[in-house]
């Protein structure tokens, strides 16, 4: 039996720890690696970090970043962001992370997914899926949901799947940081198409949304940020919570 | 001064990072040249079966590790380092042996998807480098698609159960084998190389 993964998520930009609501109107939140670790000690089950700043030089600040955070947490690290190639996804990797997560260049150039996969093994490679509800589907978003894409969201996991993705890391963005829950719709349809495990991300608000994203949509991982970095919960209170609810937990 | 075998596919710094935590001072090892001095060996591994296999025949390391093990010195193989004990794998280039250090082979993980990822609980069931059996389940880090299937029962030490019941740890003497990643698997992790790295100096 496998525990529900708790993900706490760093959006970081130039060293920054920053949250927002739907990916924007950013606030601070704190140091990467300071965070990183007080996660860690409170029983995070892997912790993922996404370069939200979109520059050389915060990729070079996020590279230093999990360079410090691989020698003090001992839990896997996913890391991405604005991943153009397999030398990104390579140095990403040499740095500490054990998963690179590739959205936008994957919607551009679908056949990174392969190559990456080819190169490190399909476990260190995420599809990171940004859907936003259209009616009754979802239509995939990219470049940190702006751009719409002419996809819909459970088609194009179910192709990140066939090109060697061995993750899905599914973000709802009309969820994102508004603490309504996540798209247990979404979810379900996405882990319903895959047979990759599925990362739920986008909307939590309480341990009872994870409990929900975990029985009810199926999620094999929940990925959680302003629940956390704001202060409302720790990693130890939501797990015991979810406990009490009948999930399984580390 | 403990090595940890870098033939070009595993998770080096992760491994020794996690050392370096568990107190124990490591540095890599490439060549059987390098082996000298060392009180203990960790063929670490992220990758697939047929290519380490390749990559440690081409480096001389296959004999390297045969002969470290056979004199009796410590041996740790961690998730494909563990597979590549045994004889030989269904994974990938069918018939490239491994360093047979064990009888039995690697076949498929049975389980409810093709890989298994994630913390898992991990069984003793017999003497080993893990907690002692009474002791409530430790949870550990696993990613594979491989299981071992020895051809003795009496060197797992461990088990654990995702659709189907696989070592996860086997042993005897001076080698030993995780299915696990002890050094992404926290504190229950450092614990495990702490008592191994216990076990090279005596």
């Amino acid at each position: 039996m496998l525990a529900l993964r708790v993900i706490p998520c760093l959006d970081v930009d130039e060293g920054r720890v920053v949250k927002g609501v739907r990916f924007e109107n950013l606030r601070v939140a704190g140091d990467p690696v300071e965070l990183a670790r007080r996660y860690y000690e409170q029983g995070a089950d892997e912790i993922a970090f996404l370069d939200v700043g979109a520059s050389w030089k915060s990729r070079r600040i996020l590279l230093d970043v999990l360079r410090a955070v691989a020698r003090e947490v001992f839990v896997p690290l996913t890391a991405g962001g604005g991943l153009r190639t397999v030398g990104d996804v390579r140095d990403l990797l040499r740095a500490g992370a054990d998963r690179a997560s590739i959205g936008t260049a994957a919607v551009e150039r679908p056949a990174l997914i392969g190559e990456a996969s080819r190169a490190f093994g399909a476990q260190a490679v995420v599809l990171s899926v940004d859907a936003r509800r259209n009616g009754a589907s979802w239509t995939v978003m990219s470049h940190g949901g702006r751009t719409p894409v002419a996809r819909d969201a459970v088609a194009w996991a179910v192709e990140g799947e066939r090109l060697g993705a061995g993750e899905i890391l599914l973000n709802a963005i009309d969820r994102d940081g508004t603490g309504l829950g996540y798209d247990l719709e979404l979810l379900r349809r996405v882990v319903r198409a895959v047979r990759v495990p599925v990362i739920a991300s986008g909307g939590a608000g309480t341990p009872g949304d994870m409990a929900r994203a975990a029985l009810v949509g199926g999620a094999d991982a929940v990925l959680v940020a302003s629940l956390l970095h704001f202060g409302r919960e720790t990693v130890g209170g939501i797990k015991s919570e979810l406990r009490r609810k009948g999930v399984c937990v580390r | 001064m403990i090595g940890v075998v870098d033939y070009g596919a595993g998770n080096l710094g992760s491994v020794r990072n996690a050392l370096d935590r568990a107190g124990l001072p490591s540095r890599p090892v490439a060549t059987p040249e390098d082996l000298p001095g060392l009180s203990g060996l960790i063929l670490p591994g992220v990758g697939s079966f047929g290519p380490a296999a390749a990559a440690l025949d081409a480096s001389g390391m296959t004999e390297g590790l045969r002969a470290w093990a056979l004199s009796g010195r410590p041996l740790l193989g961690i998730c494909l380092g563990l597979q590549l004990l045994f004889e030989r794998s269904e994974e990938g280039e069918a018939g490239r042996p491994g360093l047979g250090l064990f009888a039995g082979r690697v076949v498929r993980l049975d389980g409810p998807r093709a890989v298994h990822i994630g913390w898992n609980r991990v069984r003793v069931v017999g003497p080993g480098p893990l907690a002692p059996p009474d002791e409530e389940p430790d949870w550990f880090y696993f990613v594979h698609g491989y299981v071992v299937r020895p051809d003795e029962e009496a060197i797992v030490a461990a088990v654990a159960d995702y659709g189907c019941v696989f070592a996860a740890v086997v042993g005897r003497r001076n080698v030993w084998g995780v299915q696990f990643h002890p050094e992404k698997s926290g504190p229950a992790g450092l614990a495990v190389l702490r008592a191994w790295g216990a076990s090279c100096s005596r």
